[in-house]
């Protein structure tokens, strides 16, 4: 694999984070438990869908065959996403959005925060300005495990089965392959293992302040980082992508 | 899920530094950490505040509007109280 090759992997991984991330939370428009609440994930969905714009421009600019980042979005089929399996799965209740949003958010901080030093100044700069916002969805997280999870019983309940779950989707958070390796023997991207160690120690501290168990590390699931993803993302897709499919002329 | 409303709250939103916070509507919220969060979604989505205030509604004593003529009509035939009777000179512009 070519240093090139790696670096288009490695932008797509972290656009189709963002893309498919901010697709989900945009299914809950109109659908929020409360107006404030369904303003307030709209808002996180279009940071995300920003940010993927940002991410996957700069992939097609990597890959210098000129496609479009819409091409990359909406022209490639399941097995080119290299999204982590945690980010497709399905919005569930309330409870299962917030402790998918909650793992991947506080992954999402260390990780950003960690690719604001790469040798890559484009990269550098996105994460910059990326950082704000992640930190935004950082806290909102981890608010909503404090309170649903330190609630009522029947809140308690339903965040410590929604964290059951999806736990073993956060085990793909830290896998680090060939691509990751490359672009962090270049000072390009960022070391994963690091990473987890801030991660669990801001989980922890979240968990133990939620009152909630944090599940023990068992069989994980991993896959999407090189395209083998759970039947969530087809059906992700087949709505996404739907009008640019059926309409290619489309314009705004 | 519970049919109850989280409490209502106003918000006040200070457009920018040296202005005064300014009434710009209401939302519900279990808390005021949360009332801030949620103004924060509602009504400052496109950079319109530097700085946000809520207060819970409830906590809001108002005017009677049946007393409006006493309140404030009274204050209508004492026009020396407005400052038209000075001369402003040129040099200090639009006060």
């Amino acid at each position: 694999m070519t240093k090139q090759e790696a670096l288009f992997e490695y932008l797509l991984r972290i656009g189709d984070n963002s893309l498919i991330m901010g697709h989900r939370m945009s299914e809950w428009c109109g659908h929020g438990p409360i107006l404030e609440q369904d303003i307030a994930l709209i808002n996180i969905a279009l940071d995300h869908i920003g940010q993927a714009k940002n991410w996957l421009t700069l992939a097609c600019e990597v890959e210098g065959k000129e496609r479009t980042e819409d091409d990359l979005a909406y022209h490639r089929d399941v097995l080119d996403f290299r999204n982590l399996l945690l980010v497709e799965q399905p919005n569930g209740n309330w409870g299962d959005t917030l402790v998918r949003g909650f793992l991947f958010d506080t992954w999402n901080y260390y990780f950003a925060k960690a690719l604001t030093n790469s040798m890559n100044t484009q990269i550098a700069d996105i994460a910059t300005k990326s950082l704000k916002e992640i930190s935004y969805h950082k806290n909102y997280s981890a608010d909503w495990m404090v309170r649903l999870g330190d609630g009522t019983e029947e809140s308690h309940t339903k965040m410590q089965d929604a964290l059951n779950r999806l736990w073993m989707y956060s085990g793909e958070l830290f896998t680090m392959d060939e691509v990751d390796e490359i672009m962090l023997k270049d000072v390009i991207g960022v070391d994963l293992h690091l990473v987890r160690k801030e991660w669990d120690d801001d989980v922890n501290a979240t968990l133990t302040e939620a009152t909630l168990h944090r599940p023990p590390d068992a069989w994980m699931q991993k896959g999407g980082k090189t395209g083998i993803h759970t039947e969530h993302l087809g059906y992700i897709l087949a709505e996404m992508q739907f009008l640019p499919r059926a309409y290619p002329d489309a314009k705004w | 899920m519970s049919k109850k409303n989280w409490p209502l709250w106003e918000v006040f939103i200070r457009s920018k530094n040296g202005l005064s916070h300014k009434h710009v509507g209401s939302l519900h919220a279990a808390d005021e950490e949360m009332a801030v969060e949620n103004a924060r979604d509602v009504y400052c989505r496109r950079s319109e505040g530097v700085s946000i205030w809520v207060v819970k509604s409830t906590d809001i004593f108002a005017s009677d509007p049946g007393k409006s003529e006493e309140l404030f009509e009274t204050a209508k035939n004492k026009i020396y109280r407005h400052p038209t009777f000075y001369d402003i000179p040129k040099e200090i512009g639009h006060m």
